[in-house]
């Protein structure tokens, strides 16, 4: 079985949160470790300039 | 009425903060609707539909934040366009995001985290969701619209290096004791369950809570895992975790019929399983099986729920075993204020697997009903905004969700179908849903209590009377509180049925004892 996943049923999570905060602040309430990433839509959300974005990087 | 628009490029708010502040603006006087979101293709395709030229739309991007009002004067109109920096203030107690920009940045914050939480719009999500396996993180992915090419690539590549990809489309899940996404407040205890459907996983893990035992794990999987195209890896990954898991007992599978190559494969993996696995594939037929005490087929989501109890505590539950009998006096007691033109159910719903029950539990009693979203052997709704004979509704679907915020964030939209449907005279009965839990609506049950009122009083008025059941998916250490809510529909009224396919039985019962059948309905 895999480790990671292992790992994550064993211990709980503890979340990187990319959208919605009120995940974030649900997770919080329950005691979990959260950080929340100030997520915006890459390239303005062009997606060519995504492409060349991800080649670049 | 006036309409008009506002474009702020290179802004970006998520979609339930965002679907939030549109309901606080179509609350204000004089506002007829309101919307706010990003500038992608889709929603620019809804404000068309409403009446937004073209020109008005290009200039938008994806990046772009859009707020379009429909307003009574031109007053309203300007002032709640002006405000809009006024709107986007974070709601008190919310707190700010910390301004960490990269997922490297998280990282480096955190370096045990051991999943990332992905809510961005879907366009956008298998991109965020490779980023975060690379780094070794399991993935819960709640977007949907990801193409079903790149679920399979990020499911391999999460397989191959003993990661999970939950999703996309996946709501709700329940690890190690804490709910993620849409997830009720349930006791731990042994019983495991994955589910292809966030409300069903919900449903499942309510009840079992409900019936003195409690849950261990519950991993969401998304909707599509056990398609042909997906073959159930995920499904796999999380079967095998849970066999191996030292607290779950029993394993429960909820999903739609899975495709027919994905059900040659995975059949004889779920055979092999060494604990007892009670599956539920809501809308199929039970699977030739042999007998096994370690393989259980159930037809509906609380009967997988008595099974897997059963298996964990050697009975089923007490509250499982009220009868057709019992279901019988109820629906009599409410017929009998009924005029004679009485005759269909009309079911709105807030969980598309719900109304994909119902369905099933009018079928199985020999009845037709149409939906928006209608199962094998159901008629389709040739308009999804208009009920005819038997109908049961899914208002979570596409066509009530594009633009518009989900039922279970937002009621306006089946308050205004509740009370649209009590126009109709031949209409007997209203089936309802309510989900509870975190990232719900913060009162479903008050949002629509005040329209129950209003319906019933109509048919009271004409000389009738409407039956409104409904289920109320929860539990008491939910934030909305289970118990408040149940009693606040009672007071007006409403026959409230400890399961959705409970309430589904006494819906079908009603409609076949005015159609003067037999009350077959198990």
């Amino acid at each position: 079985m895999s480790d990671k996943f292992k790992e994550l049923l064993e211990q709980g999570p503890q979340v990187i949160n990319i959208g919605v905060q009120d995940f974030a602040a649900n997770l919080q309430i329950q005691g979990v470790k959260v950080v929340q990433l100030n997520w915006v839509p890459p390239a303005g959300g062009d997606r060519e300039m995504m492409d060349l974005l991800d080649q670049l990087l | 009425m006036h309409k008009g628009m506002v474009i702020r490029k290179n802004e970006y708010h998520d979609s339930v903060f965002l679907m939030r502040v549109a309901k606080r603006i179509s609350e204000q006087e004089g506002i007829l609707q309101a919307v706010l979101f990003m500038g992608t293709e889709k929603n620019k395709g809804f404000l068309a539909e409403i009446g937004f030229t073209a020109g008005e739309l290009a200039p938008a991007s994806p990046g772009d934040l859009i707020l379009a009002v429909e307003a009574t004067t031109p007053e309203i109109l300007t002032d709640v366009l002006k405000n809009m920096d006024g709107w986007l203030q974070p709601e008190p107690g919310s707190g700010t995001a910390a301004a960490v920009r990269s997922l490297d940045e998280a990282l480096t914050r955190l370096p045990r985290a051991n999943l990332a939480v992905i809510s961005v719009p879907g366009f956008y999500a298998a991109r965020e969701a490779q980023q975060a396996l690379e780094r070794g993180l399991n993935v819960f992915i709640f977007s949907d619209n990801v193409p079903v090419e790149s679920e399979r690539a990020l499911k391999e590549y999460a397989r191959e290096r003993g990661l999970i990809v939950m999703g996309p489309d996946c709501g709700t899940a329940i690890i190690g004791g804490i709910g993620i996404g849409f997830a009720n407040v349930v006791r731990r205890g042994p019983v495991g369950v994955i589910g292809a459907s966030g409300t069903g996983i919900q449903e499942f893990t309510c009840l079992v809570h409900q019936a003195g035992s409690g849950i261990s794990q519950a991993i969401g999987i998304g909707s599509r895992d056990l398609s042909d195209e997906l073959g159930g890896i995920s499904l796999l990954c999380a079967l095998e975790a849970l066999e191996k898991d030292n607290r779950t007992e029993t394993i429960a599978l909820l999903s739609k019929p899975p495709g027919p190559l994905a059900l040659s494969n995975l059949l004889p993996k779920i055979l092999q399983c060494q604990k007892p696995v009670v599956v539920c594939f809501l809308g199929g037929k039970k699977e030739p099986a042999p007998p096994d005490r370690l393989f259980q087929q159930a037809r509906t989501i609380d009967e997988a729920v008595a099974l897997a109890v059963r298996n964990v505590q050697g009975q089923l539950p007490p509250d499982f075993s009220s009868t057709a009998g019992d279901l019988e006096v109820l629906v009599s007691r409410e017929r009998r204020a009924m005029n004679p033109s009485q005759r269909y159910v009309r079911g709105i719903f807030a969980g598309g697997t719900f109304c994909y029950q119902a369905q099933q539990i009018f079928n199985d009693a020999g009845l037709a009903a149409y939906s928006n979203a209608p199962i094998a052997g159901n008629l389709r709704l040739s308009d999804p905004l208009q009920s005819k004979e038997h109908s049961l509704v899914d208002m979570g679907a596409d066509e009530f969700t594009a633009g518009r915020p989900h039922p279970m964030i937002d009621s306006r939209q089946r308050r205004e179908r509740l009370l649209a449907e009590a126009k109709d005279p031949m209409v007997a009965g209203i089936l309802l849903d309510f989900l509870l839990g975190f990232n719900s609506a913060a009162d479903p049950v008050g949002e629509l209590a005040p329209a129950i009122a209003e319906a019933k009083g109509e048919f009271k008025k004409r000389g009738g009377f409407l039956s409104v059941v409904a289920s109320v998916c929860g539990t008491d250490g939910d934030p909305q509180s289970l118990c408040e809510q149940v009693a606040r529909l009672e007071a007006e009224g409403v026959v409230v049925l400890p399961s959705s396919a409970r309430a589904a039985r006494f819906a079908a019962m009603l409609a076949l004892q005015l159609k003067g059948g037999l009350s077959d309905v198990r």
